[in-house]
């Protein structure tokens, strides 16, 4: 499902990606870890074309990405939770929120407002459609921001540092929300025993490049 | 700071469309600025007032905001009765004070006070997001209403990093005082939170886009306006036609 091969990106002096390859296939549930300044978040932001590599490709559902346009076609499919749910949350309420990718697919209102609630419920967070999205504490904004995502139906969730200033029965609730999925996933994150609890295949990023975990 | 205290409530004020309320207190503004005519002035509170008393909202919080209010209205007390017209009421050596001064003092203090009585009447009584809601529904343009909506929404977030930035200044002993020191400290807090929203803006962007945002946003609740907004429409355009005829 996504492929990246060779791929290079830098500024000026300081090279970040240096050569990475990277392939997902369907079913996979991928942990990616390594260390501050490895390139984890780069490496998000040109899955999701954000960016753009200066060199090597970038292949999204069988099919070469390189410009906007290209992208712009996908990111429906692909979801991607981002690491402040400060950036992510920034429709006035919850619903609204939740609604605002299936209404950017082209959903009606009646069917956006539809999926919004039954994203809701699945993540047990029915009663929270009117709340204040800046107003939630960091646990919940964190499961809002993937109900935002989860909205969308995604093939692919592709998570940066969900654990990161999560309580523990929030960071539990989120092991469990994904087991029982059955979705694609590839998570980053520094919190190892959080990756072995929810991913199948752990991969090391470092100096710009991957490797297996054994 | 709670900017909407007063949006809370039940009343029939809070309930109404906030596009009616929005039109309501747009015309009694313009008609407000416009009038030139002392009587309509003193009568021109009693709409708000009355509005207010039916919202039924905390007087004293109403009270706190007109005196923040009129702390700015105060410099033109301190200027315009010096400086404006040629009938000398009273003379304090080289300085003296004209009639027309006072009265244009006057008038702009009834005004804006009238004005913002409304706006707390109506304005403040509906959520922001609701007022953001109607300006879109009104076809205010599209860039306007986001630059209004996106500031009120991170205003929260920007005073958060702001205030860790200062506690993490205090922790490590800074006293602010008359110095180039703390001005410097000064310069660069606001210096690195400029950088950080702009940052933040950045990566606000980066995330809609991910979630498929192509430049339009869609509005999920509509309002229908009701009797009550009708009402509210009428009565302001009764005693706006008042206002004018006095």
């Amino acid at each position: 499902m996504i492929r990246l091969k060779d791929v290079r990106f830098g500024y000026e002096s300081r090279i970040i990606l240096d050569g990475l390859d990277l392939t997902v296939n369907a079913g996979d549930r991928i942990g990616l870890i390594g260390p501050n300044g490895s390139g984890k978040t780069t490496l998000c932001h040109i899955i999701m074309g954000l960016i753009f590599p200066q060199s090597g490709t970038v292949e999204i559902f069988g099919k070469p990405r390189t410009k906007e346009e290209d992208f712009a076609e996908v990111r429906g499919r692909l979801g991607f939770v981002f690491q402040d749910a400060d950036d992510q949350l920034f429709c006035p309420t919850v619903l609204e929120d939740v609604a605002f990718g299936p209404l950017n697919m082209g959903k009606s209102t009646a069917e956006a407002k539809h999926i919004a609630l039954n994203t809701l419920k699945e993540l047990n967070l029915t009663g929270f459609e009117e709340r204040i999205t800046y107003k939630l504490s960091g646990g919940e904004k964190r499961l809002v921001s993937l109900a935002t995502v989860l909205s969308m139906e995604p093939e692919i969730l592709i998570l940066d540092e969900p654990t990161a200033g999560l309580d523990e029965a929030t960071t539990i609730r989120l092991i469990d929300i994904l087991n029982q999925s059955t979705l694609t996933y590839l998570i980053i994150s520094h919190d190892k025993e959080f990756l072995s609890l929810t991913t199948s295949t752990m991969m090391l990023m470092k100096k710009g490049r991957i490797t297996p975990v054994e | 700071m709670n900017m909407e205290e007063f949006a809370l409530g039940d009343s029939i004020i809070h309930k109404m469309d906030p596009r009616s309320k929005l039109l309501t207190a747009f015309a009694f503004s313009v008609v407000v600025a416009l009038t030139g005519d002392p009587m309509a002035l003193y009568l021109a509170p009693v709409f708000p007032l009355v509005l207010l008393g039916l919202a039924g909202v905390n007087f004293r919080g109403v009270l706190r905001r007109l005196v923040t209010a009129n702390v700015f209205i105060a410099f033109l007390w301190i200027f315009l009765p010096f400086s404006h017209g040629e009938t000398v009421v009273y003379s304090l050596g080289p300085l003296h004070v004209y009639r027309e001064g006072l009265w244009f003092a006057l008038f702009i203090t009834l005004k804006s006070n009238a004005i913002i009585l409304m706006i707390i009447a109506l304005l403040g009584t509906s959520s922001v997001f609701s007022v953001v809601h109607a300006l879109s529904h009104l076809h205010v343009p599209d860039k306007l209403v986001h630059v209004f909506f996106f500031c009120f929404r991170y205003l929260e977030t920007i005073q958060d990093e702001y205030q860790r930035l200062v506690t993490a200044m205090k922790i490590r002993g800074f006293k602010p005082g008359p110095n180039m020191r703390t001005y410097r400290a000064y310069a660069n807090l606001m210096g690195i939170l400029l950088v950080r929203s702009f940052e933040r803006s950045a990566r606000i962007v980066a995330a809609m886009k991910c979630r498929g945002f192509r430049n339009k946003f869609y509005i999920l609740h509509h309002y229908e306006m009701q009797t009550r907004d009708f009402a509210l429409c009428a009565s302001s355009v009764a005693f706006l036609a008042t206002l004018m005829v006095v």
